[in-house]
């Protein structure tokens, strides 16, 4: 099948200006490729560099070598050497991150959180608003929690909404670091079967998943990241 | 889509001081673009060139109208460049009493924008303004208030809502939270972020806070010593910084 993200030589280092220039390398080498309606789990020990690699991938970090492709809108896209301007439009119709912790905007109720990223795809308010609460009700989060700013939840309601806005659109790229660290076994199940809709609608997947009963769950097949020796 | 705004080669000099030292940019249709570094890094005078209020030594800015034709910002006359700030630009001061007529009440400030671009009809000015005056969240029954008597949050309030009242297609903003108490500041910042989203405004702010840039900017640029030192994707700019000194201001930010 042919992939929908995939990177070549993909490499990543920082330099620490402030501590005399010390440069740290992180990623070297880095292939990877995924298929539409495929979920990859990325393993490896803690510190290897998995959440540097999903953070490159989504271009919150810029890569120091190789390339990141994405299929956007039939094209391929070089989200390593891609200006602002597309990588944000490669987020808004192709690329979804749901990261470990909400970045919470004060003052915005929860169900205007989720909506937000249909909206930005065009989907009216009308029906950009159901589509959101119909997601977190699945979620188990309350109706009467949707109208709240997220900010004082818990921090396993604040992942479920952070969850919601995440598989709202229907990516067709999904990236999900711990999705289901704060929940429990009930709201893991959910996760589980939402991301099994997402593949099965065409979604490729690349995932961070300590828990290896969801990982076994969900994961096509494992993709080891490796440390990088350390300089003598 | 071509860029609203462009500028290339400014150059300015306070002095012996670089003001602006070789800068270059562009603003597209819906973007919001933040300016940040320390104080004297040449941001607010990089604002005010951009905006015709200054003029640089060498370099040119071109402003795109409606119908796509280019102008050459330095070289309109000043009514044209009147007219401009009246209709497709707007100007967010810092102190809103550089923004505001004191002497007017609260919904006179507001129809007074409304009234410079054609608006005759009393009624639906009076109207128009008591809506513009719930958007910023002041209480429409204060519409014949005088400003002096708002708070500097609500006089801030009062600034956005008589410059966006227009809908201009690009709005400047300096340091729009620079004298306001904290809870203040982060009511009129969600307020801005929801009032740009909605009306799709291209946005170039000045601010030396971070996370206020962060919330509200889709791109960033880092200024020191008059020259842009780095800049891209807010979000990578402030989580990969590459820049000795977008490290620096990185790091020196307090985590809340």
């Amino acid at each position: 099948m042919s992939w929908a993200i995939r990177t070549e030589g993909l490499g990543k280092s920082f330099t620490l200006h402030l501590q005399g220039g010390v440069r740290i390398p992180v990623l070297e080498g880095v292939d990877l490729s995924v298929a539409a309606g495929e979920c990859v789990a990325l393993a490896g020990p803690s510190g290897a560099g998995k959440s540097t690699l999903m953070r490159l991938l989504y271009g919150n970090y810029g890569a120091a070598a190789g390339r990141i492709l994405i299929r956007h809108h039939g094209a391929e896209v070089d989200l390593a050497a891609a200006d602002a301007r597309l990588v944000r439009e490669v987020r808004r119709e192709t690329l979804g991150y749901v990261s470990q912790f909400l970045r919470v905007i004060p003052r915005v109720p929860t169900l205007d959180i989720v909506a937000e990223p249909l909206m930005a795809r065009g989907v009216a308010r009308e029906a950009a608003r159901p589509r959101a609460a119909e997601l977190l009700a699945q979620l188990n989060l309350p109706a009467r929690l949707h109208g709240l700013p997220p900010a004082t939840f818990s921090g396993g309601e604040q992942q479920r909404v952070n969850l919601a806005r995440g598989f709202a659109p229907g990516y067709p790229v999904l990236l999900l670091d711990e999705p289901t660290a704060s929940l429990d076994a009930g709201n893991r199940a959910v996760v589980v079967g939402l991301i099994r809709a997402a593949k099965a609608a065409g979604s490729a997947i690349i995932g961070i998943f300590h828990d290896t009963e969801v990982r076994d769950q969900v994961a096509d097949r494992l993709f080891e990241v490796l440390p990088m020796p350390v300089a003598a | 889509m071509s860029a609203l705004l462009e500028a290339s080669g400014l150059a300015l000099r306070f002095g012996a001081v670089p003001a602006l030292d070789g800068v270059a940019l562009e603003i597209f249709p819906g973007e919001v673009v933040a300016i940040v570094g320390e104080s004297g890094s040449g941001k607010t005078t990089l604002l005010r060139v951009l905006s015709g209020m200054m003029r640089p030594e060498a370099g040119e800015v071109r402003y795109r109208d409606p119908e796509g034709g280019l102008h050459v910002v330095h070289e309109m006359g000043e009514a044209e460049l009147r007219r401009l700030h009246r209709t497709d630009w707007g100007f967010v001061h810092q102190n809103p009493r550089d923004g505001l007529r004191m002497r007017v009440s609260a919904g006179g400030n507001i129809g007074e924008r409304l009234m410079a671009v054609g608006a005759r009809h009393y009624g639906n000015i009076r109207a128009e303004a008591a809506e513009w005056l719930r958007r910023v969240e002041i209480d429409p029954a204060r519409i014949d208030d005088m400003p002096a008597l708002f708070s500097g949050g609500m006089q801030q309030r009062l600034q956005i809502a008589r410059t966006l009242v227009t809908r201009p297609r690009l709005v400047f903003m300096d340091e729009p939270t620079g004298g306001l108490d904290v809870s203040v500041q982060a009511k009129l910042l969600d307020m801005i972020r929801a009032l740009v989203a909605d009306l799709g405004l291209a946005v170039v702010i000045v601010t030396h806070d971070i996370a206020a840039a962060r919330l509200l900017a889709h791109r960033l640029l880092v200024m020191r010593r008059g020259q842009v030192v780095e800049q891209g994707l807010t979000d990578r700019v402030l989580d990969d910084p590459q820049h000795e000194y977008t490290q620096l201001l990185v790091a020196s930010v307090l985590a809340a």
